[in-house]
């Protein structure tokens, strides 16, 4: 069972380049699938996936539970508020009640980073990372670089930055360790103080300035800012954030070249990105958005298929 | 854990016999009689003595560690004063203190007399240190006279820092004529925030939330100006980082009466062992770098850092079982102490001699306790330990309540053969 060198999908940073390119290959004729009228294959029949949210993301939900659909496979809902969770019945025993049920794979969220390699000690099932507190979103770095892919035709020698909260983003680690596999460049731009120490190790390069990295870039993903996180002020206004860091359209039309904008969402409008911008034809939001589905259906098929797809 | 009853006549023949007070090592014998030392020497004889043959191993005073947490009371399901004594006597610890963050604190003079009182019956010397503040708040001096006279023997508010200096300031001074050592667990907290781990390469790579090396270094420096104004005796626990090492050295060279212990886990791992959000690698202050790790050891080498200190930190399974962020700081220390430090200190050149200087009398100058095991008359406190022996650390080892540590299946180097402590010999 599985095609993939890891059994479960974890994170970017252990998973091997050819498996990428695997997932990004699948997901794109999965894309295809949802193009057709009666969008749905027969490969997961009789599985069941459980989707264990310790964290609300109605967006990410409904995509994994779509392509769980589209697979033809049986999934149930778990939401569980993490802090309800923190007093009441431990991590280990709500996994091991629901594996109990003879399941095939829990895609789990929790705000806690490496929270899925303790699932993983304590359940047999497949494990999906939906989202591991500011560690990884793996599904979301892939979706982002096959996002990529449809509107540059490679990923190999492209310019990518990433712009925001970078010390808080799950998204920035895995967009990091999937797009340096894959021989983008990478460079991170955004708040000093939210700029992870020794960050460049992992093979990026940092500028504060967000007119030079839009020079230089390709293609730019945007995070969603927060200004304050549990109680610490990080960035001082959303005023000062628009001008030091915003894509802001007189920032987008300033350069003389095309640039592709993504953004994971949620938006924060008017903030670090312009609805001008968001809403131009540069942006690939909504695709990114649609090619969600494809991926996840990409990595679960991948995941626990037991043949050969028929295409 | 039994031991056995000290016969009234009992002689340790042929024992590798490690004085660290005289400074002398020889091969020979201790003599113990109605559970005291009667002499120490190459040649003894005792007609009618049960004879223990040592077979060369090394025969030295009692280990002593200046920072356990034994839990009680208030958490007697992770560790009781009973429990913690097996595993010190496991560790070949003779007499430990006891920090104050049970439930409640032990801030007061009562609660340090239920210790005293408590543990009194126990094989093992159990030193309550008491609180520095009401509650442990870090506002209100607690009856610190009061709790000297019941015994305590150094105050902390261990597990939480004394964030207001006047408050540091004020203990310092307070303490300082009643030659009670002042214990502050150096972490500014307006820095370290919600941290997790030590704040660099890993914790940039795992997204859990760093502790900078500078938030422990801010507050070491602020203690030690404060111990420097007030003449008050400024002893700082579990130094993790570089940058206190480089000021506590300074602080002494310039004369400061000032001491410092470090952990075995702070001289053993390093941030790198986080990589799998292993619970038991959680710690406050944290585990840091391999540079970190390197400074430490070259301390304890050249006398900064005087005693090794286990921070014995006993969690129950569940908690540590939680995810990362919501999993407690500590782990248990004692049963690994000795082959963890001896392993790693060995392999940096430091001799037998020096390492067992920071078990034995260097904690009890720290404390002000009674340093000379071997002078006759007193209370037989020995350790008996081979330190050629090579093993693999395991659950088997372990006597404490708790199972937390991340030494289980770490090859160590040095083990505890017998304690001889409270009138009793324990094998081990
Ligand atoms: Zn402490």
């Amino acid at each position: 069972m599985g095609f993939l060198s890891n059994r479960h999908l974890l994170g970017l940073a252990e998973t091997p380049k050819e498996d990428i390119e695997m997932i990004l290959q699948h997901a794109s004729s999965f894309r295809e699938v949802l193009d057709r009228p009666i969008k749905k294959v027969p490969t997961l029949q009789g599985k069941t996936i459980v989707n264990l949210f310790f964290e609300d993301s109605t967006r990410t939900r409904i995509s994994f539970e779509l392509a769980q659909k589209r697979l033809s496979a049986d999934t149930v809902n778990f939401s569980a508020g993490s802090s309800s969770l923190k007093k009441g019945e431990s991590f280990k025993d709500t996994a091991q009640n629901i594996e109990a049920m003879k399941i095939d794979c829990i895609v789990m969220r929790h705000p806690v980073p490496g929270a899925h390699i303790h699932l993983i000690n304590y359940v047999n099932s497949v494990v999906v990372n939906a989202g591991d507190g500011t560690h990884e979103h793996p599904t979301q770095g892939l979706l982002d670089m096959m996002s990529l892919l449809e509107v540059k035709g490679k990923l190999d020698g492209l310019k990518v930055a990433i712009i925001g909260d970078i010390t808080h983003s799950r998204v920035a680690r895995s967009n990091i360790h999937g797009l340096v596999k894959m021989g983008v460049q990478v460079m991170l731009c955004g708040p000093p103080n939210l700029m992870p120490v020794n960050i460049e190790e992992l093979g990026v390069t940092v500028n504060y300035d967000v007119d030079e990295v839009l020079e230089w870039a390709d293609a730019v993903n945007v995070l969603r800012i927060q200004r304050e996180r549990q109680g610490v002020s990080y960035v001082p206004s959303v005023r000062e954030y628009r001008d030091l860091f915003g894509i802001t359209r007189e920032r987008v039309e300033r350069l003389n070249k095309q640039i592709t904008i993504m953004h994971p969402g949620p938006m924060n409008r008017g903030v670090e990105i312009d609805s001008d911008v968001a809403d131009s034809e540069n942006a690939i939001i909504l695709d990114q958005v649609l090619n969600g589905v494809a991926i996840r259906m990409a990595v679960l098929y991948l995941l626990l298929g037991d043949q050969p797809e028929e295409s | 854990m039994k031991g056995k009853a000290l016969p009234k006549q009992f002689l340790i023949k042929n024992g590798d016999i490690i004085d660290p007070v005289k400074g002398e090592r020889f091969i020979g014998s201790v003599l113990i009689n109605s559970g005291r030392i009667e002499k120490v020497g190459k040649r003894i004889s005792a007609n009618g003595a049960t004879v223990y043959d040592a077979g060369g191993k090394v025969v030295t005073h009692g280990f002593c560690d200046v920072h356990v947490h034994f839990r009680e009371p208030g958490r007697e399901d992770k560790e009781t004063l009973a429990t913690g004594a097996e595993a010190a006597i496991a560790g070949g610890f003779t007499q430990v203190c006891a920090m104050p963050n049970t439930e409640p604190p032990l801030d007061s003079p009562e609660s340090i007399r239920f210790i005293v009182e408590k543990a009194a019956d126990l094989p093992v010397k159990i030193h309550p240190i008491g609180a520095i503040s009401v509650g442990q708040q870090g506002k209100e001096l607690t009856e610190l006279g009061a709790m000297a006279q019941e015994g305590a023997v150094a105050f902390s508010d261990d597990g939480i820092p004394v964030m207001d200096s006047g408050v540091m300031r004020r203990v310092l001074e307070y303490a300082g004529p009643l030659g009670m050592p002042v214990i502050n667990h150096a972490e500014d907290l307006t820095l370290k925030l919600d941290g997790q781990m030590h704040e660099g390469s890993w914790s940039t790579r795992l997204g859990l939330s760093g502790i900078p090396d500078v938030s422990e270094s801010i507050m070491v420096n602020r203690d030690l100006e404060l111990a420097s104004m007030t003449g008050g005796r400024l002893h700082v626990p579990h130094v993790s980082s570089a940058k206190s090492v480089e000021w506590i050295r300074g602080a002494k060279a310039g004369g400061l009466d000032i001491t410092a212990e470090v952990t075995p886990h702070h001289l053993f791992f390093t941030d790198e062992d986080l990589h799998s959000f292993d619970t038991n690698y959680k710690v406050a202050p944290p585990i840091r770098t391999e540079n970190d790790r390197q400074v430490l050891m070259t301390a304890v080498k050249d006398g900064t850092i005087d005693c090794i200190a286990t921070d014995h930190a006993p969690h129950t399974v569940e908690e540590k079982e939680a995810p990362f962020d919501w999993a407690p700081c500590g782990m248990i220390g004692l049963e690994s102490a000795f082959g963890a430090v001896w392993k790693v200190l060995s392999e940096l050149g430091m001799n037998l001699e020096e390492v067992i200087h920071c078990f034995t009398i260097n904690p009890r100058l720290v404390m002000d306790f009674e340093e000379d095991l071997f002078s006759a008359g007193t209370e037989a406190e020995l350790t008996i330990l081979d330190p050629d022996e090579e093993w693999i650390f395991a659950k088997e080892h372990i006597h404490s309540k708790s199972r937390n540590t991340p030494f289980s299946g770490e090859s160590l180097k040095g083990r505890i053969k017998a304690t001889i402590t409270g009138g009793k010999f324990f094998k081990l």
